[in-house]
Formats: structure tokens, sequence, C-alpha cells
């Protein structure tokens, strides 16, 4: 409870002092160079100054915590991978040379591939579907708020819940997991689903594409309602049937959308880390890049480099999208 | 599209969203639904099965020879083998534990000594002898019960105080209000200055921002926690805090909040701000009168974003607030108990429940705020 206090009492101080910031420095500002109640000539001079400095103390505070907490560590984590374990001497490119050869580095390479070609994929597949079909019923707003619910559980949370659904007990006792007392019903025999190597793989993507897909459907959602009706109908006019309107019409239309849900999803599947750890723990040949990572930041009291390594991969294989982004945003506000 | 086309399929469509709404919901169903449920049902039966009768086998030992009492010249020790428990109605019963069902409730068992062993449904129980028994340890009796259902605030009563969720809940929430409320004004001031104040520069600060939006996390961890570790050690303070979470879920949190709210002021209309600066009102005086009051639905998106982030992460807190036993947030605390408490699903259940109630109660009172923030958030493509 007394963290608790402390906690609002640092919130309420840190609001405090960032609007004392603002303001101070503003009224500071005005004060070196005022602008209000002089002549002409040394007021426009003043207000060119003004606000040529403004933005920047506008802008200073969020620039500061984005260099030390974003650019900064990008920086150094380069610069980590190229040393040994302790960050103290450098090591050339060894880290990489190690991974190449660390069967489990591969494992993780390969398994984050099939992440990547399969939990994209599924999400914004069934956000289009969903999308798609609530639109046409009455209670399409309740399956929708039920269907984006997973959402706002944590990666943890989920795996807990799916960890519950996968359960499995010794063939002959009852089944309290829902998947295995299904299989059993159908007359199959029980198995432990997530020590299945390779396949497991697959019952861990299912957590994430349960988590995602709410998110895939609200956006596709919305740009579905936002296709022009004039296109659908002379489609209508014309003699297409439901499934060539939402084929050949409407998804084309939306290409755009999908292609930033699809990158959005690539990103955290690259990301992801806790439905991992919570899981397996990378065991049963299901590690994955972040998981990994993380183990070897603390294993045998942590080993920086080979850890920054393997964030180096992780990042160098976001940076297409990253580029990506900036080009769509350019382009997005050169329209405006 | 006009209903005569539209109408065979109609069927279709309800069933197939249907069916695809329990997909989503029936995982959770069964989280709560099991987190209520008496723990020894829970752990022989599906949570499907909550609400029918089931069955259990129970092991109950009848009192010693020293109760006995003798009745028309016969030795009799009697009981009631369902006292104590939760079960209903006997079914079978037996006396050893390679046979526990071997009689049916109301028929007479022969024990090896001689005496004879009759149990009844509603759990009554008479061991006869022709000759005075001996022994303090009474017989083991096994029996098949049916037990009805039951539902408790048991599990819950007992992870919020044994297992150390009540304290890690409180962690969690140090961590997530202040994490939540502080990047906000940085944000605010810095995407006003981005959406409305021309200066050199300012084109390549939001292709930055836009750029830093994806930076995975994994790049800062190693990084930072050298910086803290070197910060601590300068100073004399140790090295995990709740400042630095606070700060490190700020830093991390900007980009995305500089992004959905410059996108959001930049929407604002320019005569609001010209009229305003026509009457003399300084961007200062601008920002705080008139920009912030009207961005407050992407405020209000930013915050839900930032508490859900907050709340549901686990590799921030892990690394920069540490893993022991009294920093640990909800998440880290249930990743621990899957590891120690693995089986015991009541502790697992109900302590997952816990962890998702807060996130779940925001998500459905402010959807509206959180569907909009998403639609604002996610870069545009072509």
């Amino acid at each position: 409870m007394q963290q608790l206090v402390f906690a609002v009492g640092t919130m309420l101080a840190g609001v405090l002092g960032c609007a004392a910031y603002f303001w101070g420095t503003s009224f500071i500002l005005d004060l070196i160079f005022p602008s209000k109640g002089r002549s002409g000539v040394e007021a426009s001079r003043n207000l060119r100054i003004t606000n040529a400095i403004r933005p920047w103390l506008f802008l200073a505070p969020a620039l500061f915590a984005l260099t030390i907490y974003l650019i900064y560590p990008v920086a150094m984590s380069v610069w980590f991978s190229l040393h040994d374990r302790a960050g103290q001497s450098f090591v050339g490119a060894s880290n990489y040379v190690w991974m190449l050869n660390d069967g489990e580095f591969r494992q993780s390479i390969f398994n984050n591939f099939l992440w990547l070609l399969v939990v994209p994929a599924l999400a914004t597949f069934f956000g289009l579907v969903i999308a798609a079909l609530t639109d046409r019923i009455w209670w399409g707003n309740i399956a929708k708020t039920l269907i984006f619910m997973p959402m706002a559980i944590s990666f943890v949370g989920a795996a807990v819940i799916w960890k519950f659904i996968y359960d499995y007990r010794a063939e002959g006792t009852e089944q309290i997991g829902l998947l295995n007392a299904i299989v059993v019903a159908f007359g199959g025999d029980p198995q432990a689903w997530i020590t299945l190597p390779f396949w497991n793989n697959f019952f861990l993507m299912a957590i994430l594409v349960w988590i995602q897909t709410g998110f895939a459907m609200v956006i596709l959602s919305a740009a579905l309602r936002g296709i022009p009706e004039e296109t659908v109908e002379a489609a209508v006019i014309d003699g297409a049937n439901g499934w060539q309107i939402f084929f050949k019409i409407m998804v084309p239309q939306i290409w755009g959308t999908i292609a930033v849900v699809w990158t959005t999803i690539t990103i955290l599947v690259l990301k992801v880390f806790d439905i991992v750890l919570a899981m397996t723990n990378g065991q049963w040949q299901s590690q994955v890049l972040a998981n990994l990572m993380f183990d070897w930041m603390f294993r045998g009291g942590g080993d920086f480099g080979r850890g920054a390594a393997i964030a180096v991969v992780i990042m160098v294989l976001v940076i297409p999208i990253m580029v990506w982004n900036i080009r769509n945003a350019a382009k997005e506000m050169k329209g405006h | 599209m006009n209903p005569a086309t539209r109408s065979p399929l109609t069927w279709a469509v309800h069933l197939s969203v249907l069916l695809l709404v329990a997909l989503w919901t029936l995982p959770t169903a069964g989280l709560l639904i099991s987190s209520l449920r008496d723990k020894d049902q829970l752990a022989v039966s599906g949570w499907w099965t909550a609400l029918s009768t089931s069955t259990q086998n129970i092991v109950a030992r009848a009192p010693g020879a020293d109760t006995q009492v003798e009745r028309d010249g016969k030795f009799v020790i009697s009981g009631d083998v369902l006292e104590g428990t939760a079960a209903g109605e006997v079914s079978a019963f037996g006396f050893s534990s390679r046979e526990p069902t071997a009689f049916k409730a109301g028929e007479t068992a022969e024990l090896n000594d001689g005496e004879k062993l009759t149990v009844q449904a509603d759990g009554s129980f008479e061991i006869v002898s022709d000759t005075k028994m001996e022994g303090a340890r009474g017989q083991r009796i096994f029996f098949t019960a049916a037990v009805p259902p039951r539902f408790t605030f048991d599990n819950y009563v007992e992870v919020l105080s044994a297992e150390g969720i009540g304290a890690s809940f409180i962690n969690s929430l140090t961590v997530a209000i202040p994490s939540t409320v502080i990047p906000i004004l940085i944000a605010a001031f810095a995407a006003y200055a981005l959406a409305w104040m021309p200066f050199p520069g300012r084109a390549i600060l939001i292709a930055v921002v836009v750029g830093l939006l994806v930076v995975p996390l994994q790049m800062s961890l190693i990084p930072l926690l050298k910086l803290y570790n070197g910060v601590g050690a300068f100073f004399g303070v140790p090295a995990k805090t709740y400042v630095g979470i606070w700060l490190a879920h700020t830093g991390f949190g900007l980009p995305l909040a500089i992004y959905l709210l410059r996108n959001y002021m930049a929407g604002l209309p320019r005569e609001i701000m010209e009229s305003a600066r026509v009457d003399g009102a300084s961007d200062f005086d601008i920002f705080v009168k008139i920009i912030l009051p009207l961005s407050f639905p992407a405020l209000a998106s930013f915050a839900i974003f930032q508490f859900l982030w907050t709340w549901n992460d686990l590799l921030v807190a892990i690394v920069f607030l540490g893993a022991g036993q009294d920093e640990l947030v909800l998440t880290g605390r249930l990743v621990n108990l899957l590891g120690s408490r693995g089986g015991n699903w009541e502790i697992l259940t109900a302590s997952a429940f816990i962890t998702i109630v807060v996130p779940l109660i925001v998500f459905f009172s402010l959807q509206r705020y959180l569907v909009r923030g998403l639609l604002a958030g996610s870069v545009k493509g072509g």
C-alpha cells in the first residue's frame, strides 16, 4: 500500500514537474526575448527568435527520453554484439560466427520463420473473414467485442489459458484439457501437445493468432466500411455473386490496410517472448529468437555479447518494415 | 446487395460467426469457470462438466476398536464415510486398494478377519463382528461417491493470501499508473511541436518517430541494464527501482504516444489556432487552452494502450524491476507459478484470472477509445 502512495505521489510530481518545465521555459523565453510592447523591429526580431527556439523546448524532454531509451541503446547493442560476454574486449564478428554454428540459434531462426509465415497470415485471414461476416448480422458488434477481447489479455495470462486447454493426463484417466477431451471423444489418443517437437510451434502460434485476430478485425472492418458503395453496387448489377464481390471488388480495395495489419503483426511476432517463456521456455525445440536473447542475457551470469548479437538479428529482420513504414508516413504527410 | 440474394446465406453467416465467437471466448470462459470450482473436482473433471454431478473416489477410515458397542451379542463399529466431504451419495465401496469398488452400496462385504462391512448409499456404515475387535487403527473404507457440483471462492482466497498474488497486484498497479500518466504530457508537447510549429528538421524528426515505433525492445535491454547498473553504482542506489521502470516505460511508450497525438492534432482545424493567434495567444496558451482539451480522445486512446501494455508487460518488469519475491509483478508471479505449481490448476486459473481482470474491465468500459486509437495508430498504407 505504501508503495502505491509513493507511486501516485511520483506520478503527481512527474506531471507537475513536466508542467512546471513547459510553463517555466516558455516564461523565461518570453522574458529574455519579449515581443509584447516593444518597437516593431525589435518585436519582430524577438518573435522570430522565440519561434525558432520554442519548438525545441517543447520537444526537449521527449527527445531526451527517446535518445536515452531507444536511440542510444540501438547503437550500443550493435557495439555490444562485437564484444565479449562482459562487454569489455573487442571480439570482432565472433559472436555472429558462434550464432551461425549454434544449433539452438538455427532452431530459433527456423521456428521464427514458421511463426512469421503462419501467425500474420492466419490472424489477418480470420480478422478479414470475421470483419466481413459480422458486418451482415444484427449482433455483429457483440460478436466483434468478444473476439476483440483477448487483445486485453497479457501473453502470460493467455499462456495459462491455453496451457489449460492443452493439458494432458495419462491415457485412461479423464482429460481435463479441452483439446485432449475432444480428441479422446473422437476415439483418438491423448497427447502432451506442447512437448511434440515441430508441431508444438503451431500450438504456441495458436495463442498469438487468438490474441491478434481482434486487432486485424477492428482495422479491416473499418477499411471494409470505407469502401465506396458504388463499386459494390456496380458489381451486383453486373451479376457478381457474394464471393466475387468480396474477393474481386472489396479485398483489392483494401490491400493497403491488409499490408499494414500484416506488417504490424509481423513485428509483434518477431518480438514475442512471453508466450514461449511461459509455455515451454524453449524446450522441445520450440525456441524463438526473442526468448533465446532473454535466455543469453541472464544465462550463466549473462552473456551480453551473444545476447546483443541475437537482438541485432531481430532488429535487422525488422528494418525492411521500418523503412516501408517511414516511406508510407512520408507519403501520407505530403498528401496532407 | 438486395435481401433476396442474401437470405440463403444468412443462416450460414449466423452459424459461422457463432462458431468463431465460441472459439474465441471458450478458452477464457473455461479459465473463469475452473477458477471457481472446488479444487478436488477441478483436478478430476473438465470444466465443461462443472454443472453435472461427478463421481469421486475417496478413502475414509473407520474409528478404532475402542468405539465399538455390543449389540445383540455382536460387536459393532458405526459411522458415516461422507462426514467431512462434499460428496452426496455412495455408489460403490470396497475394503482394499486393489478393489476399491468391489461392492455396491447396501451390500455387505466380508472382511478378511471375519468382520462384515456394510456401507449404505447415504454414507452410513457398520462393521459387525462376532468377536470383540481389537486395534486402535480403524478399517480403511474405499468408496465411490457422487459429488454434486460445488463452486467456491476458496481458490481466490488462497492465491491472494498464500501465493503472493495480492502483493503482486499492488506491484503491478505501482508500475502501471505512473508509467501511463508520465509519458502523456511529455508526448503531448512534442506532438504539438511536430504538428503545428514549423521548424527545420521537423519532417526528419517525424520520420525518426515512425521508425522508432517498431524498434524491438530487445535492442534496448542490454545497454539499458548496463546503464542502470552504472547509474546505480555511481549514486550508490539500487539499480532496480520503480523510478527506473517508470522511466523505461515512458521511453518505450513515447514513440506511439507522439505518433498518435501528432496525427490527431494535425487533423484539428487550422482556423481555430489561427484565430487564437490573431487574438495574441502564444503557442503555450494555444496548446494548453485549445489543443489539449480538444485532443482528449487521442489522449484517452493512448492512456488505455499504455496501461494495458504496462500492466501486461513481463519483459521490462523482469529486467528492470527484478524477479525477487517482493518486486514481482503479476505477470512475473504467474510465470513463476507455472513453474512451481504446474499441476495445481486451481491456483493457476485463479491467479491468471486476477491478472487479466483489470485489463478486461478497462477493455470493456473503454473499448470505444481503444478502437479509435488502433485505427489512428497503425501506419496507414498505400
